[in-house]
């Protein structure tokens, strides 16, 4: 073995036996620092003939360069020893809890009007606003309930106090009013749903002094009894996420429809707790609908000679409840924590017709 | 409006059973509310004779009966005191469903002894809550049969809920005539005969009203009847009156009554000996009163139509009758009165005084105007028929008005309101059966409406008619064409934002509630409203009485609650109106979120007391949202009174507030009991401008190739000094190249003097042409300090580039 190959064992020896960075460092340090054993050879080529270096040259190098990969593969051996062993001390109980982040939830309420108006939305129906405190002439007169009208005992009606004017407003006892609002600021063809607050002086286990209704209107030149039905099913069926329903129209009256229809809708409620659809020997009560009465149209507006359309009503609170399961309505505005936790909605629930409305 | 099915078939020949008609009546729009058949209910409990009765061999209370069924003897072991040897009891087969508990009747076996059938109680049966003994029924019950007719059960009752337009429907015969008009039967009611008065009549009758109140009282007719015996009614009368829920009084008062469920025609009947003079049909008097046949005592005003004698109001005209005049058991000579009363005017006065009476809802709805006359005609063969007497010469004054009116119908109207295509003589036999006179005139139909409907005046009213008789499920359903090929959206503006602030608080961990739009008064005061014009005139609750100014002390109510529930902490929203007043319109959408209470501890200690800042964050969250970008909208003081005043801001555009946040103050929150600390904001939706949108694309996205440069720096200044008010300077130092300023320490105490702090802040320059040399950076660094010490009269205590290279933007 030649010299040039023992110093080269033996470096590598050295390296290999390195325990940890200031070892390896040294002995680095005495092969490649300035005055190491192979920058000395090395500097030793300068004083060859061209003969000798071209033969030593290559061989110094390699010597050079392979106690350099030496070192930085013992480097890297131990650099990763100690990151093993500092890891090995870095060990936390991962069954601990998590750290908390509140997750909050949207009222059954508002995610029901939001799947109400995305079927609505994709049957081309905009959405109509009124306020909550109603004149007296929109809520009734202009609906063709004039003062006096026994169909106005029907609405338990909620009265504020008489204004500086003498003017006795009252609080919406339907969303019908927001019809009369539409029709007189729009020109027809009209088709908008109107979803709100509405009030009724009654307050019992199954009634509360506040609840929700969402109205739809059509009025155009053609739209008739057999186009409210197909939207009344279609909604079920969409609204519900059911493949069929089976309506069931029962006259009734209304002041402002003529002709006026009441809707069931076939169901089966012989488990207790449960609905289903479609099926069974009971009849649900969905809400009441007709074509727009001329006379209605007559006071808002609209040529009722030329026009024509329905209107119809629904709960909302009892879309809620039918839906999801929601037995009782005095809770839906009680706010008790536990219930909007189970009855609530995720932040990100959104009901969109292509993802399905409802999970 | 109640009825029995044999008081129905009176009227009705017809084979249909009660289910059938029940379920036509629903159908032709008179809604079945419900149909108690209690014969088809207990059709498998029959009579038996309880032969024998002895005590149980191995029990004290219990008794051993042989029971005869009619088929055959059985054994049956049974609890009740009163079974007993000899009496007629009701017997219910093993595999028979015990109505009150649901359950099937099996054999079994009590105290050793077998036991094949059950005697039953009314309780069981669901006939009352009498469960003391079992049902004895009467000894000539015939063994074997169903207990129904044994116990006058077999008459199925039927309710409907009648819709206010039906007044025709108000008594027996209309309901039956519409039945016939639906084919479900032939009407059979005979028509009332004259019956031809004995003498002329001794009292005078006559109409007097002002020209104001014309029509209030078109026809009043009448005649005495003279020598009748009051008395109780027959049984058949009274237990017709029972089955429908009325408690039969006399023989005259029932035959009023029973003339208003089977006709609709409500009568009157007065003690004539009570009469002082003539009658006279006139408007009160202000200042009369009248003490009514319901005990009360009513003051009149001159808008209501009275029936008089020479010296007192003897009646409310169609509504209820005096107790002055009432006919009694000692009545000997009645007046029975027949007239007409204008439906709007009895509504009114039904109103004013709060009298709910069948004559009220039948007048109300409207009576048959052709059917005075014959109702007292055959209110007077009744009366002679149960009570006997003579009767005097009818007295009229006034006249029935003409309520024959022509409808113009075109042939197409049928299909283009309801898509049916009927031919049109379909449509006429319709209208014919129930009762519509038709004059062809093609294309169209000119209709008259019998007298009875008064609640048809248009097509659309023929047009319902066609369709209810004919049967709305043979409406076919057809598709609504869509607008656009791809549905296109539809919210407004406004709405979305609703939509988006509902979503950005329920992901910022806040439970939505929705809460009454009313609250207390006083609580009402406590945030800008409780005034007269926003107090509701008949609130349901004392503590329900004022509209809300904001959705805020709802959801503080909302909280106390769940606080006293024992759930401390919340995080709860509403997003809903606030009202400015009472007017329509004059309300407002408001965001309202609230933080109440502490959150639980737990072990990385990551949850903190809430304070204005998170209020804050939230305001901001929302608005960013809202506003589709950072908002760096200005915060001042100046938060409402329910707020704290030295934790709370409002943010503002120019003069218009748009949000208040802050810690509410101590007096609110002890007012409504809640544990604190207490932290809101109120968003004023509709107060927001709309972002400007300037078509879908984005800007163009030209990131700066150049590195940033931060620098940090501490200024000392007085304690009233805004950050805001340094942030702003140091942004107006050099408005290009300033990225983003942020503070990132607040300090006072020791090595700051008293009534100052030290509010350190980051400013990110980002270069644009090329990279910033020293001398560049150090001259924004001089006019950031001299802007701020200009500004603030802040000192710079310190000076730093970026300590870190992390993201201070």
């Amino acid at each position: 073995m030649s010299a040039l190959q023992s110093l080269e064992t033996e470096i590598l020896a050295a390296i290999g036996a390195a325990a940890d960075e200031s070892a390896l460092d040294a002995v680095r340090v005495a092969a490649l620092g300035k005055k190491g054993s192979i920058s000395d050879l090395l500097k030793t080529l300068g004083g060859m003939t061209a003969a000798e270096r071209k033969e030593n040259g290559p061989l110094f190098n390699g010597v050079r360069d392979r106690v350099s990969e030496a070192i930085a593969q013992r480097k890297r051996a131990l650099a990763d020893l100690a990151l093993d062993a500092r890891l090995n001390l870095e060990r936390v109980d991962v069954t601990l809890p998590a750290r908390p982040l509140a997750q909050g939830t949207v009222h059954p309420i508002s995610q029901v009007l939001d799947e109400v108006t995305a079927i609505f939305a994709d049957l081309g129906f905009a959405v109509a606003e009124g306020p909550d405190v109603e004149y007296d002439d929109y809520n009734f007169t202009k609906l063709n309930i004039p003062p006096d009208h026994p169909a106005r005992q029907m609405h338990d009606t909620f009265y504020l106090a008489p204004q500086a004017d003498g003017a006795r407003h009252v609080l919406r006892t339907h969303t019908s009013p927001v019809q009369v609002r539409t029709m007189l600021t729009q020109k027809p063809p009209i088709r908008v749903i109107a979803p709100g607050r509405t009030y009724r002086v009654d307050n019992d286990a199954t009634h509360s002094p506040m609840f929700h209704q969402i109205e739809a209107l059509v009025i155009d030149e053609n739209t008739h009894l057999g186009h409210l039905k197909w939207v009344v099913e279609e909604f079920c069926k969409a609204f519900f996420e059911i493949e069929s329903v089976e309506l069931r129209g029962r006259p009734s009256f209304f002041p402002f429809t003529e002709p006026s229809v009441e809707w069931d809708l076939r169901c089966d409620r012989s488990v207790a707790g449960r609905i289903e659809f479609g099926r069974g020997n009971d009849w649900l009560e969905l809400g009441g609908s007709g074509m727009v009465h001329p006379n209605v149209l007559a006071m808002c507006g609209v040529d009722a000679s030329r026009y024509q359309g329905f209107a119809f009503g629904l709960g909302l609170d009892r879309l809620a409840m039918l839906k999801y399961g929601a037995p009782d309505l005095r809770p839906f505005f009680d706010g008790d924590l536990r219930w909007l936790k189970h009855f609530g909605f995720t932040a990100f629930d959104v009901p969109t017709l292509d993802a399905g409305l409802s999970r | 409006m109640k009825l029995t099915y044999s008081w129905l078939l009176e009227h009705l020949d017809t084979e249909a059973d009660a289910a059938s008609l029940a379920a036509k009546l629903t159908a032709i729009g008179l809604e079945v509310e419900t149909l108690e058949d209690a014969g088809a209910r207990l059709a498998d409990f029959t009579v038996a004779h309880v032969v024998s009765a002895e005590k149980h061999p191995n029990a004290d209370k219990l008794k051993l009966c042989m029971v005869d069924t009619g088929t055959d003897i059985v054994q049956v072991i049974c609890g009740a005191p009163n079974a007993r040897t000899g009496i007629k009891a009701v017997f219910a087969r093993p595999g028979v469903v015990i109505p009150y508990s649901g359950d099937v009747l099996k054999i079994g076996a009590i105290r050793g002894l077998e036991s094949r059938g059950m005697l039953c109680s009314a309780r069981e049966l669901l006939l009352s809550d009498e469960h003391d003994g079992i049902i004895e029924l009467p000894a000539d019950a015939e063994i074997g049969t169903p207990i129904a007719r044994a116990l006058g059960l077999d008459d199925p009752v039927i309710e409907i809920s009648l819709t206010p337009n039906r007044g025709d429907c108000t008594g027996v015969h209309g309901i039956a005539r519409d039945l016939a008009a639906a084919a479900m039967g032939q009407l059979r009611t005979k028509e009332p005969q004259p019956v031809a008065g004995r003498f002329p009549a001794p009292i005078g009758v006559r109409i007097s009203a002002p020209a104001a109140a014309a029509g209030a009282s078109p026809l009043f007719a009448g005649r005495l009847i003279r020598g009748v015996r009051n008395g109780p009614s027959p049984q058949w009368l009274q237990e017709r009156l029972r089955a429908v829920g009325l408690r039969p009084i006399s023989a005259l008062v029932d035959l009023t009554n029973l003339m208003s469920l089977d006709r609709g025609r409500p009568l009157h009947v007065f003690d004539a000996d009570t009469l002082q003079g003539g009658i006279c049909v006139r408007m009160a008097a202000e200042g009369e009163s009248l003490r009514a046949l319901d005990g009360k005592t009513y003051d009149l005003d001159s808008s209501m139509c009275v029936i008089a004698d020479d010296n007192a109001v003897l009646s409310l005209g169609g509504i209820m009758g005096g107790e002055a005049s009432s006919c009694t058991e000692a009545t000997v000579n009645v007046f029975v009165e027949a007239a007409l009363f204008d439906p709007a005017r009895i509504a009114a006065t039904g109103r004013k005084l709060g009298i709910l009476s069948d004559a009220r809802y039948r007048f109300e709805r409207g009576v048959d105007p052709q059917f005075c006359i014959p109702g007292l005609e055959l209110a007077t063969q009744w009366i002679l028929e149960l009570c006997g007497g003579e009767p005097s010469e009818i007295v009229i004054a006034g006249q029935s008005p003409d309520w024959r009116r022509e409808i113009v119908l075109a042939a197409d109207t049928v299909k283009r309101l309801t898509g049916l295509s009927l031919d049109i003589i379909q449509i006429e036999q319709i209208l014919m059966r129930l009762g519509f006179t038709i004059k062809r005139q093609d294309p169209e139909l000119l209709v008259t409406p019998p007298s009875w409907r008064s609640d048809v005046h248009g097509p659309a009213d023929l047009v319902e008619e066609v369709v209810r008789i004919h049967g709305i499920e043979h409406v076919p359903a057809v598709p609504l064409p869509r607008p656009f090929a791809v549905a296109r959206g539809v919210l407004t503006p406004a709405q979305r934002r609703m939509r988006l602030c509902r979503r950005v608080l329920a992901a910022r961990g806040f439970h939505e509630c929705v809460q009454y739009s009313f609250i207390a008064r006083t609580k009402a005061a406590l945030f800008g409203g409780g005034d007269a014009a926003r107090q509701l005139e008949n609130p349901i609750a004392a503590d329900l009485d004022a509209l809300r100014p904001t959705p805020l002390p709802s959801l503080l109510d909302a909280a106390a609650r769940n606080q006293a529930r024992g759930l401390g902490h919340l995080n709860l929203f509403e997003v809903g109106a606030g009202f400015a007043s009472g007017v329509p319109g004059e309300q407002e959408n408001i965001a309202v979120a609230l933080r109440a209470g502490l959150p639980a501890p737990e072990w990385t200690k990551s949850q903190r007391a809430p304070d204005v800042f998170d209020a804050k964050a939230d305001v901001f969250a929302l608005l960013e949202t809202l506003m589709g970008g950072a908002m760096t909208a200005p915060v001042r003081a100046g938060a409402p009174g329910w707020y704290h005043p030295g934790r709370s801001g409002v943010l503002a555009l120019g003069p218009r507030v748009i949000a208040h946040f802050g810690e509410l103050h101590p007096r609110i929150v002890e007012a409504f009991d809640l544990k604190g600390p207490v932290l809101a904001c109120e968003l004023f939706l509709d107060r927001i401008p709309e972002p400007k949108i300037k078509g879908k694309a984005r800007p163009v996205f030209a990131p700066s190739p150049l590195q940033p440069v931060e620098r940090d720096f501490a200024f000392l200044v007085a304690d009233a000094v805004g950050a805001e008010e340094i942030l702003k300077a140091v942004r107006m130092a050099e408005r290009t190249l300033i990225e983003s300023v942020s503070v990132f320490d607040l300090y006072a105490g020791e090595a700051v003097p008293p009534g100052k702090k030290s509010i350190a802040i980051r400013v990110r320059l980002q270069p644009k042409e090329k990279t910033l040399t020293d001398e560049q950076i150090e001259a924004i660094a001089a006019s950031i300090i001299a802007a701020v010490a200009k500004a603030t009269g802040g000192i710079l205590r310190s000076q730093d580039t970026g300590a870190d290279q992390g993201d201070a933007a």
